[in-house]
C-alpha cells in the first residue's frame, strides 16, 4: 500500500482505443492494492490487474487532461485522459510500482484468498498427479523405469523429482550425460506411446564443443533407442533454426574453417550434406561455442531432423510488431496482411505446428521414438513435445487432460513461467510469449477439428489469463524446484480446481469423443489454414467481434436437450406412478408446475439474451467501458456532417445490435 | 454441384455405342429421372415441340436469335451440337482432387455435359459435369495417352486422364467449343426438365411487384406505374416500376432520357421505422455542359416530400469526385448541389470491372497454391485486395443503412450505369437493416429483385469466371462479392441469417453455370423475349424443395428484429474459405461438425415438441 500515493480520481475519461472521433466514457478511476478500477457513468466497472500490466505510458499534457496508456499482457490496451497532471503523475508512479513486483511474496496470489480451507486447498493442489498421468501412459514397465537421480535435485535443478529413463539406463550414465547436457538437463521420458511402444523425450542441447564427446550420454541414448522393440532408429531432433548463428559465423570464419576440416567427414555424407547444409553449418558453428548437436558419428542408430522454430527473441519482437500494427487506428486491409506478414507471427506459429507433426509422424508411422531438444530444452522443446503429445493421445484434448499436459511438459519440467511472463521486476530479454504460442497452435487445431476438443476457446483464453495473473500459484516460479522453495502449495491456490467446478462455461458443446477418425490428428498446415487469432489479440476489444456466439447458442440447446429429456423421464414416471394410484387431479397440477416454468425461459435464453462471447463472467474479465456495440463507423459521421457540423450531432456507429 | 444435373444423351449420333448394354442401366435410370425429354444434338426420336433447331422456327425466334447471339460467334446457334461434338468416347480416368478418389469409366461428351459413366461393376453413380460451367481447359499429350485439366467457374480443378492422343484432342476442342456458346436460347436451361418441377411454376415466387405495392399501400406516397411495360423508357428495369406518387409518367421519361440507360431513380427499399426510402439509379448526364433536366430534379424533391416534411437526402455516389467530375467529358456526371436543394452528395469510391475481375482472379490464384510459404500467401492475399473490396462494400453500405437508420436521411445510391456496385449497396444496406429480407424468402427475393429485376447484367459479368484464358470484356464477380460480404454479415451474426452458407455457395454456382433459367440474361427485357420464364425452370423453385433445403438452411436462426451493423476492421473480415478454399481443404472436420449441430437442433426440436404430447394428456379439471 505504500506505493499509493491517490486512490480515487474522479472526471477521468476512458478513450475508445479505435475511434478516430476520441469518443470516450467519463468515470471515476480507483486505485486498489491489487487492481485499478474504472467505473464509468453507466455503473461498468473495468479492473485491471496490476500483474497485468505490461507497460505504463505518460503521453504529453494535452488540453483535456494528461493521457495514460496501459498496456496488459493480455492484450488489453486502455487509453484514460486524467484531468489532472498530478494525479495523473501519482497514478502512473504507483502503477510502476505496483506492476513490477520485486519479490514473490509480493505477487496476488500470497495475498489472494478464495475462501477455502486448506483441505480444500491442499485437494486442490493434488487434482493433477503426474504419477498418475505416468501410469496411465504405461509406463513404469519392462523398458522404462522411475528414476530417483534427481530426487534431491541434486543432477538438474530445473527438472523435477521425478523423472523416467529407460531401464537399462543406470545411474552413472545419467549422472554422466546430465554433466555432458546444458543445465544438466539430460534426456528424460516425455510421452510414452502405449500402442507402438515408442517414447518422447527431451532433453537441452550437448556441450559437444569441437570434439568433445560423452560416452554416457551415448549410452543414454542408445537406451532410449533401445527401449523401442520394434524400431531401433530414433530421432534427435533439434528445434533450432538456420539462420541464428549466421552472423556469429561470419566473424569466426577461421574457427569455422578448422570446424569444417575436423568434420569432414559429414561434408562428406551426400545426403546430409543435401537437406541440411546450411542447418548444419549452423549446428556446427554452435558446437565451435561448446554447444551444439550430437555429432551423428559417435551416435549410433539415430538420425537428425532439424526444424526451424526461432528463439525467444525473435518471438517477443514478432508478438510487438503483430500488437503494433493491430492497434493502428482506422487500419487498412492491406496494411493490416502486410503487417501480419511482416510480424511473421503465422510463420512461427506454423514452424511449432510443423514440428509437432514431424513428431507425431515418426513416431505413428515409423514407430521410431523421438529425442526432441533446443538450446536449453524448456522452450522450444516444450511446445512440441506438449502439442506433438496432444496429437498423438486424445485424453490431453479433455479438460482434464489438457490440464495435465500443462502440468506435464510446462510446469514439471521447468518452463520459466515467472521469467517468460515477467511475473517479477527481471531482465526484460526473458520475456517471451512461448506459451502464448503454445495455446494459439492448439486453437489452431480446435478450429481444424472443431469436434475433437472437449474444451473450448475460453478455456485456453482463460488459462492464458492466468498465466499473468499471479493469482493462482501454478505458474509462479521457474521450475519445481523454486516452487517448493516458495511453499506455493502451502500459501497459493491451485488455478486447476476453480477451472473445473467452471467446466461448464469451458465444455465444447460439438466435441465427440467417441469418433475415431480423431484418435490421432493429422492437421493441415497448408499456410491459408492459419489465421490471425482476433479472440485471443482482441479479446478486449468486443466491437470486432461477431455479436452472437454459436457456441453459447449450441451449448444452451445441448443443455436444454437434457434437461428436457430429463423432464420427460421424470414426467413419464410419475405418469406411470399415478396411473397406478389413479389419481389423476394431482397429475394435472404437478405436470403444469414442473413443465411451464421450462418454456418461457427457453424460447428467450435462446434469442436475445446477453451473449458474452467469453463466458466467463468473472469481475476481472469485464470489457472495458467502452460501448460493447460501438461498431465506429465514425468517419461517415464526418461525412454526413462536413459541410453542417452544427446540424448533426448524432452519434453515429452506435449498433443497435445487442446481442 | 448442388443438383443432380440433367442432360440429353439418348440420341447421340456420334455415340451409339454409348446406349448400348452397359450403359442401358443408366440410362433407364435417367429416364426414370426424367432426365432424357430432351435432345439439342437434334434426334429424331426427341419431341420437335422441344427441341428448338427442328421446330419450324416462328420469325420471331429469328430475330431473337440474331439478337441474343452476344457472343463473336454469330453461326453457333443455327448450328447443330453435333458439328461441335468430335468425338463423343473414350476411356477416361477422373482425378477430383484432394478426398474424393478417383473415377474410372466411359467418357463422353453431349450436347450440354460431359459425362464419365463407369465400369458396369462400379457401384459408383454416373458423373455429369454441365460444360457451361468449364471455364478454361488445358490439354497435355504425352505417349499413348492425354490429360486435360478442366478448371470450371466454381473453382474446382477437374482432372481427365484419357486414353488415346486423337481422342484426347478431340474430346478437348469439343468441350472448347461446347462450353464457350454463348447463345442463349441454345443453353442447357431450354433443355432441362426435372422431374418434380413443373414449367413455369416458380417463376412467380419472388415478383418485385409484391413488393412495390406493399410498399405503395404502406407509404401512400409511392404508387406503381407501368410506364416501363414494354421496357420502351428503360429497357433494363422491370416491367413494374415504382416511383413517387407525385410524379406522372411523362415526367418519369423525361428523367430516364436524363439518366443513362435510362434508369431514373428508383425505390430499392423503404425503411419502415425511419420512414425513409433507399433509391437507386445510373448517374445523370449532364455532359460538360453541366445540363440539368427539371423533372429529375422534380422527382428527387418529391422524394423527400413523400419521405416526412424537412427530410433531407444524400446521394452516395460509388465513383471518387474526380471519377464523377471525369465522366462529365463522356456525357456523364454528377448531381450538381445546387440543382438539387436538400441533397448532398457524398463519394465512395468502390472498386469495378476488371480490377475486381483481376483481384479474383489474382485470390483464386493464390487459393490454389498448397505450397507457398506463409509470408508468400499473406503478401498474395494482401496483393489481390479481395477482402480490401469486401471491406469497401460494407462499410459503404453501413454509410448508406446509417444515413436512414440514424439520420432519417433517404438515400440515392448511383455509381455510373447502377447495375453493379450500386446493386452491391442497395442489397447490402438492406440486409442489414430489413430483418426480413435476411429469411429465407425475404433474401431470395432480395437476389430477384435487387439483382436480376434490377438488371445486373449477369449473362456478361459471369460470362467466365477466375481460371478463363480469354481476355476479359465485361467479366466481374461484382455478384460473388456481394454474397461474400452477406457471408460476413452471417459470420459476425450466425443467428441472424435464416440462410446458410448453402444457398451462398449455390447462388454463386448457379450465377455462373446453372441448369435453370433464373440467371440467364442481362436483363428482364431479354429474359422476356428468350421466354426464359415460360421455356426454363426458375432457380427457387429448385432451391425450395424440400429436399435440398438443409444444405441451405441455417439451424440457429432466430429472428432477429434489430439491424445488424457489422464490423469492417481488417482483423473482423475473413477470407471465405468455403468458396475460395472448397475443393483445396479437405472439408471433413467442418462438415461433420455442422452435421453435429443440425442433430442438436433437431434434438431440440424433438424433445420440445414431445412435451406437449405430455402435457396435452392431461385432463380437463
Amino acid at each position: 500500500m505504500e506505493h499509493i500515493r491517490t486512490t480515487k480520481v474522479e472526471q477521468v475519461k476512458l478513450l475508445d482505443r479505435f475511434s478516430t472521433s476520441n469518443k470516450a466514457l467519463t468515470g471515476t478511476l480507483y486505485l486498489t492494492a491489487t487492481h485499478l478500477l474504472f467505473i464509468d457513468s453507466h455503473q461498468k466497472e473495468t479492473w485491471i490487474l496490476h500483474h497485468h500490466i505490461a507497460s505504463v505510458e505518460k503521453l504529453a499534457l494535452t488540453t483535456s487532461g494528461c493521457p495514460l496508456v496501459i498496456q496488459c499482457k493480455n492484450f488489453r490496451i486502455v487509453h484514460f485522459i486524467v484531468p489532472r497532471e498530478r494525479d495523473c503523475h501519482d497514478i502512473y508512479n504507483s502503477l510502476l510500482q505496483l506492476s513490477k513486483q520485486a519479490k514473490y511474496e509480493d505477487l496476488y496470489a500470497f495475498s489472494y484468498n478464495p475462501k477455502q480451507n486448506d483441505s480444500e486447498r491442499l485437494r486442490g493442489w493434488q487434482l493433477i498427479d503426474l504419477a498418475e498421468e505416468y501410469k496411465r501412459m504405461g509406463v513404469p514397465n519392462s523398458n522404462w523405469q522411475l528414476s530417483d537421480a534427481n530426487r534431491e535435485y541434486k543432477i538438474c535443478e530445473t527438472y523435477p523429482r521425478e523423472l523416467y529413463v529407460p531401464r537399462i539406463a543406470s545411474k552413472p550414465i545419467i549422472v554422466g550425460s546430465s554433466k555432458f547436457r546444458s543445465k544438466g538437463r539430460f534426456p528424460v521420458l516425455s510421452y510414452y506411446h502405449r500402442e507402438k511402444e515408442a517414447a518422447v523425450c527431451r532433453c537441452s542441447q550437448p556441450l559437444s564443443g569441437f570434439s568433445a564427446r560423452c560416452l554416457e550420454d551415448e549410452h543414454l541414448l542408445q537406451a532410449i533407442s533401445k527401449a523401442n522393440p520394434v524400431n531401433r532408429y530414433m530421432y534427435v531432433m533439434d528445434t533450432r533454426p538456420k539462420h541464428r548463428m549466421q552472423s556469429w559465423w561470419a566473424t569466426q570464419k577461421d574457427i569455422g574453417r578448422i570446424i569444417v576440416r575436423i568434420s569432414s567427414k559429414i561434408w562428406n555424407d551426400e545426403k546430409i550434406r543435401e537437406s541440411h547444409e546450411q542447418k548444419r553449418l549452423n549446428a556446427m558453428a554452435n558446437r565451435a561455442a561448446g554447444k551444439g548437436y550430437e555429432n551423428e558419428d559417435n551416435y549410433s542408430n539415430i538420425r537428425f531432423q532439424f526444424v526451424g522454430i526461432e528463439n525467444i527473441h525473435v518471438m517477443r519482437s514478432s508478438l510487438q510488431k503483430l500488437l503494433e500494427v493491430n492497434g493502428t487506428k482506422g487500419l487498412s486491409v492491406n496494411d493490416f496482411y502486410s503487417g501480419l506478414e511482416s510480424s511473421g507471427w503465422l510463420r512461427h506459429i506454423k514452424a511449432v505446428m510443423d514440428a509437432a507433426i514431424f513428431l507425431t509422424k515418426a513416431i505413428m508411422i515409423e514407430n521410431a521414438s523421438v529425442l526432441v531438444h533446443c538450446s536449453d530444452g524448456w522452450d522450444r522443446t516444450s511446445q512440441v513435445c506438449s502439442l506433438g503429445s496432444l496429437l498423438l493421445d486424445s485424453f490431453y484434448r479433455t479438460i482434464r487432460g489438457f490440464m495435465v499436459l500443462i502440468e506435464k511438459d510446462w510446469i514439471s519440467f521447468g518452463h520459466k513461467f515467472s521469467e517468460r511472463c515477467g511475473h517479477l521486476d527481471s531482465d526484460p530479454k526473458e520475456v517471451s510469449p512461448v506459451f502464448t504460442q503454445f495455446l494459439e497452435c492448439v486453437w489452431h487445431l480446435t478450429e481444424q477439428f472443431p469436434q475433437a476438443f472437449e474444451f473450448n476457446e475460453a478455456f485456453l483464453l482463460q488459462i492464458h489469463e492466468h498465466i499473468y495473473s499471479c493469482q493462482f500459484g501454478n505458474f509462479l516460479g521457474n521450475c519445481q524446484k523454486e516452487r517448493e522453495e516458495l511453499k506455493l502449495k502451502e500459501k497459493t491456490y491451485s488455478l486447476w480446481p476453480f477451472l473445473l467446478d467452471d467446466q461448464k462455461k469451458y465444455l465444447n458443446p460439438l466435441y465427440s469423443p467417441k469418433s475415431q477418425a480423431v484418435a490421432v490428428l493429422e492437421p493441415n498446415t497448408v499456410s491459408f489454414n492459419f489465421k490471425f487469432w482476433r479472440n485471443m489479440y482482441h479479446q478486449f476489444d468486443r466491437t470486432l467481434h461477431p455479436r452472437q456466439s454459436v457456441f453459447n447458442i449450441i451449448m444452451n440447446m445441448n443443455e436444454q436437450n437434457k434437461q428436457l429429456e430429463n423432464d420427460i423421464k421424470d414426467l413419464e414416471s410419475k405418469i406411470k406412478q399415478h396411473k397406478n394410484k389413479q389419481t389423476d387431479g394431482v397429475l394435472t397440477k404437478e405436470l403444469l408446475h414442473s413443465v411451464r416454468p421450462e418454456s418461457p425461459t427457453l424460447k428467450t435464453s435462446l434469442c436475445f439474451k446477453e451473449q458474452t462471447l467469453l463466458p466467463v463472467n468473472d469481475a476481472l474479465r469485464t470489457i472495458e467501458g467502452s460501448n460493447p456495440a460501438d461498431n465506429r463507423y465514425s468517419e461517415y459521421a464526418e461525412e454526413f456532417s462536413k459541410s453542417e457540423p452544427a446540424v448533426v450531432s448524432l452519434e453515429y456507429g452506435v449498433a443497435r445490435m445487442t446481442c | 454441384m448442388m443438383f443432380f444435373f440433367l442432360f440429353s444423351v439418348s440420341g447421340n449420333a456420334s455415340n451409339p455405342e454409348f446406349k448400348k448394354k452397359k450403359n442401358s442401366e443408366c440410362l433407364l435410370r435417367l429416364r426414370h429421372e426424367g432426365l432424357l425429354n430432351s435432345c439439342p444434338a437434334g434426334v429424331a426420336s426427341c419431341p420437335a415441340s422441344s427441341c428448338p433447331f427442328r421446330s419450324p422456327r416462328s420469325p420471331r425466334l429469328k430475330l431473337l436469335e440474331s439478337a441474343l447471339l452476344l457472343g463473336p460467334r454469330p453461326t453457333a446457334g443455327g448450328m447443330e451440337f453435333s458439328e461441335l461434338i468430335r468425338t463423343g468416347r473414350a476411356q477416361a480416368e477422373l482425378l477430383r482432387g484432394p478426398g474424393a478418389p478417383p473415377l474410372r469409366g466411359t467418357l463422353c461428351v453431349t450436347g450440354h455435359h460431359l459425362l464419365l459413366s463407369p465400369g458396369p461393376q462400379a457401384t459408383s453413380d454416373l458423373w455429369l459435369l454441365l460444360l457451361r460451367s468449364v471455364d478454361s481447359i488445358e490439354k497435355r499429350v504425352a505417349g499413348d495417352s492425354g490429360t486435360i485439366t478442366l478448371r470450371c467457374k466454381d473453382l474446382r480443378v477437374l482432372q481427365l486422364d484419357i486414353e488415346g492422343v486423337e481422342a484426347t484432342l478431340d474430346i478437348a476442342r469439343s468441350i472448347e467449343a461446347l462450353s464457350s456458346l454463348e447463345s442463349v436460347i441454345t443453353s442447357f436451361p431450354f433443355f432441362y426438365r426435372p422431374k418434380g418441377l413443373r414449367l413455369g411454376d416458380a417463376w412467380h415466387f419472388h415478383p418485385p411487384e409484391h413488393y412495390y405495392k406493399r410498399v405503395a399501400r404502406e407509404t401512400n406516397a409511392w404508387r406503381l406505374s407501368e410506364v416501363n411495360e414494354d421496357f420502351s423508357v428503360c429497357p433494363s428495369y422491370p416491367r413494374a416500376v415504382i416511383v413517387p406518387r407525385a410524379v406522372d409518367d411523362d415526367a418519369l421519361a423525361r428523367s430516364a432520357r436524363f439518366r443513362q440507360g435510362g434508369r431514373f431513380p428508383m425505390l430499392s427499399y423503404h425503411h419502415a421505422p425511419s420512414g425513409t426510402v433507399l433509391l437507386r439509379s445510373s448517374q445523370p448526364l449532364t455532359g460538360p455542359q453541366k445540363r440539368r433536366c427539371a423533372e429529375d430534379e422534380e422527382l428527387l424533391r418529391a422524394v423527400l416530400a413523400g419521405a416526412r416534411p424537412g427530410a433531407r437526402g444524400f446521394i452516395v455516389d460509388t465513383r471518387s469526385a474526380q471519377a464523377a467530375k471525369q465522366a462529365r467529358m463522356t456525357g456523364g456526371g454528377t448531381e450538381a448541389k445546387a440543382a438539387y436543394p436538400g441533397w448532398k452528395r457524398l463519394h465512395r469510391p468502390m472498386e469495378r470491372g476488371r480490377p475486381l475481375q483481376e483481384s479474383f482472379v489474382r485470390l483464386v490464384e493464390a487459393c490454389g497454391d498448397l505450397e507457398q510459404s506463409m509470408d508468400r500467401w499473406l503478401s498474395r492475399l494482401e496483393g489481390c485486395r479481395w477482402l480490401a473490396h469486401v471491406k469497401e462494400a460494407l462499410s459503404t453500405a453501413c454509410l448508406a443503412a446509417q444515413g436512414m437508420e440514424r439520420e432519417g436521411a433517404c438515400i440515392l445510391v448511383h455509381g455510373a450505369e447502377g447495375t453493379d456496385s450500386t446493386l452491391l449497396v442497395t442489397s447490402l444496406a438492406q440486409l442489414i437493416l430489413d430483418p426480413l429480407s435476411r429469411t429465407m424468402t425475404g433474401f431470395q427475393e432480395l437476389v430477384e429483385r435487387e439483382w436480376i429485376q434490377a438488371g445486373h447484367p449477369f449473362q456478361l459479368r459471369c460470362a467466365h469466371s477466375a481460371f478463363s484464358h480469354a481476355r476479359p470484356k465485361h467479366e466481374a464477380p461484382t455478384f460473388l462479392l456481394f454474397l461474400d460480404c452477406v457471408w460476413q454479415l452471417g459470420r459476425q451474426f450466425p443467428l441472424s441469417l435464416e440462410f446458410g452458407e448453402g444457398l451462398l455457395l449455390a447462388l454463386f454456382e448457379h450465377a455462373y453455370a446453372s441448369p435453370f433459367g433464373t440467371f440467364l440474361c442481362n436483363s428482364e427485357k431479354e429474359r422476356c423475349l428468350c421466354e426464359v420464364r415460360t421455356r426454363t425452370h426458375s432457380l427457387w423453385s429448385g432451391l425450395n424443395q424440400p429436399k435440398e433445403q438443409r444444405k441451405l438452411r441455417n439451424p440457429l436462426y432466430v429472428l432477429n428484429p434489430l439491424a445488424i451493423w457489422p464490423s469492417v476492421e481488417p482483423q473482423s473480415l475473413r477470407l471465405w474459405q468455403g468458396l475460395f478454399l472448397r475443393w483445396t481443404r479437405p472439408p471433413e472436420p467442418s462438415e461433420a461438425a455442422w452435421e453435429k449441430v443440425w442433430q442438436i437442433v433437431t434434438d431440440k426440436e424433438k424433445t420440445e415438441g414431445s412435451q406437449p404430447t405430455v402435457s396435452a394428456s392431461e385432463p380437463q379439471p
